[in-house]
């Protein structure tokens, strides 16, 4: 086994026991991206001097004694998370230029704990999309059949878990965008609860559904890394002032009498049948190992498209008025103030940008607030009843993450409904503020990867890895690697 | 529900954003084929639910209110486009 495929806590091993060195395992990971990311082209910009510089730290951190959960791990970061003095771009023409003055509360965790950062990842501009080919620069590849989409937005991030370019990754996921790109690169992506983790320096796109993320190679490195990010933050007003739980103890791989639920709307018409066989086959292993499956009932399902793409597009109209040409990076100027602010915006912002600001803006404006954004947060609270009652019956549910494996570079793009229909079974989730992760549970006769989806109530992480473990040791789907 | 050009035009208005002509056809017709599907909301009777703006228990987190350090203003304006005497630099207003 190369240096590079290692785990976290396989990597954390050899460090500990003195066998390989931070600066050998970072060496060893950033020659790998020199190898594959002209074909990938998952990063947006690498930091090599800097990456070696927090490996020899490291390396001398040890050397006088020191643990940390993350001392030397090598870990890519999606560029819509902040890091002072390294250029956060979102994937954007309007933020080309831009380095922010402080770390995002997730990153300082990162470097807290000793972690060694590569760069940063490519993504859907601003995470609005769902394959990377938004990206105001280029579009990342999914490592297992380079003409496909790694998936979106945080394409980037996956793609070099699944590469092996990194030894894990942050995502944030708005409407599945940690766990969706996870399930078409064939990776584990942990979407937490709503709260649990700080958005302080996460760029904001939809602010009551953002979440910071993580992508890992597998069940147990998403547990070590959401340890180290997960917390109260008081630069964060929405961050949940609870107890953060050991959550490698929940790694029993024990699900004996856990209530699996199954929900019936996440079985459509149109979905991928090798999915669905994948999926099914997966729920019958948990009953195998102990589990008690059952179904359950989402009614509410076939609205979270709608109801999403009002209310994410509405707070995203918001939070972009911010993009001026006035504080941050690119300025067209074009005759007075308001001319610039028009001239900037059109030709700073990419077309599903400026789409989805015109979807919000329009739901929001004078006379088609009551019929389209009131209307979704009173259908969004059916969506979390409809989870609520789930779980009074069940400890966690089991469904398909995507309908599809990995979709083709351009099958999409001129046709955003599709495109956002894709999004069906993860949107649920964010519109709940719940927890989730997706893991692989097969793969088509294509050799892409697929995504099992394990959804638990807010704050039951604990539950949901748990169960993604138990499956996961009892199969050997995370072992596998794209032909790179 | 199929937008006019004249509600084009007054979103992108409302918007800050400046379009092509190719841009507002393109939308124009995106937009009305997207807006049409979500119509499907309205099967819902939801006069009795109300609407969910947060999923959070929380409600007005308060802080002691004490002074930090801020931020360097050289290190705000960094990111200006134009900056001088300390102060963002905007086109004449007027």
């Amino acid at each position: 086994m190369k240096l590079y495929q290692l785990t976290i806590h396989e990597a954390r091993a050899r460090l500990v026991a003195g066998e390989i060195s931070a600066v050998e395992l970072t060496e060893a990971v950033q020659a790998r991206i020199m190898a594959v990311d002209n074909d990938v082209k998952a990063y947006l910009t690498l930091t090599p001097e800097e990456a070696l510089a927090q490996a020899r730290v490291a390396d001398e951190r040890r050397a006088t004694g020191e643990d940390t959960p993350l001392l030397g791990i090598p870990l890519a970061i999606k560029d819509l998370l902040c890091t002072a003095g390294v250029p956060t771009t979102c994937g954007s023409r309007i933020l080309e230029n831009f380095s922010p003055p402080y770390d995002a509360t997730v990153i300082a965790r990162l470097k807290a704990a000793g972690a060694v950062l590569l760069g940063k990842t490519n993504m859907d501009e601003f995470a609005m999309g769902s394959s990377t080919e938004n990206s105001a620069f280029f579009t990342t590849r999914n490592p297992w059949d380079l003409d496909r989409v790694p998936g979106g937005s945080s394409g980037g991030s996956a793609a070099a878990v699944a590469a092996d370019e990194c030894v894990g990754a942050l995502g944030t996921d708005t409407g599945g965008s940690v766990r969706q790109p996870a399930s078409l690169c064939g990776v584990v992506g942990l979407k937490p609860t709503y709260g649990r983790v700080s958005r302080y320096g996460l760029v904001a796109f939809a602010s009551s559904l953002d979440q910071v993320g993580v992508l890992a190679k597998d069940v147990a490195d998403a547990a070590i890394l959401l340890q180290v990010i997960a917390g109260h933050d008081a630069h964060d007003s929405t961050s949940l002032d609870v107890p953060v739980p050991e959550y490698s103890a929940a790694l029993s791989g024990d699900v004996q009498g856990v209530r699996v639920g199954v929900p019936r709307e996440y079985f459509i018409e149109g979905m991928q049948p090798e999915v669905e066989a994948a999926v099914r086959a997966a729920v019958d292993r948990l009953a195998d190992l102990g589990a008690q499956v059952m179904e359950v009932g989402l009614p509410h399902t076939e609205y979270a498209v709608p109801v999403y793409y009002l209310i994410a597009p509405a707070e995203a109209s918001a939070n972009l008025a911010r993009y001026d040409g006035v504080r941050y990076a690119l300025r067209v100027d074009d005759g007075g103030l308001g001319a610039m602010y028009k001239v900037t915006r059109g030709q700073g912002f990419g077309p599903e940008v400026k789409r989805r600001i015109m979807l919000g803006t329009y739901a929001l404006s004078a006379g088609y607030y009551d019929a389209y954004y009131l209307k979704a947060q009173k259908v969004r609270t059916l969506v979390r009843a409809d989870f609520d009652a789930a779980f009074e019956q069940v400890d966690v549910i089991v469904a398909p993450t995507c309908p599809t494996t990995a979709f083709r570079i351009g099958e999409k793009t001129d046709d955003p409904l599709q495109m956002y229909l894709s999004d069906v079974f993860t949107l649920s989730m964010n519109l709940a503020g719940i927890c989730g992760l997706s893991l692989p549970c097969g793969f088509d006769t294509g050799n892409l990867p697929i995504g099992l989806q394990v959804m638990g109530p807010a704050l039951g992480e604990q539950q949901v890895l748990r169960v993604a473990h138990a499956y996961e040791q009892a199969t050997d789907w995370h072992t596998r690697r794209p032909p790179l | 529900m199929k937008l006019s050009q004249e509600q084009v035009q007054h979103i992108a208005d409302l918007a800050r954003l400046a379009l092509s002509d190719e841009e507002k056809a393109l939308y124009q017709e995106q937009l009305s084929a997207i807006l049409e599907y979500f119509e499907r909301l309205q099967e819902l009777d939801t006069a009795a639910i109300p609407p969910t703006a947060t999923v959070l228990p929380l409600r007005n987190v308060m802080r002691a209110d004490e002074p930090r350090p801020p931020f360097s203003r050289d290190d705000i304006l960094a990111n200006a486009p134009a900056a001088e005497d300390g102060c963002f630099k905007v086109p004449a207003v007027l």
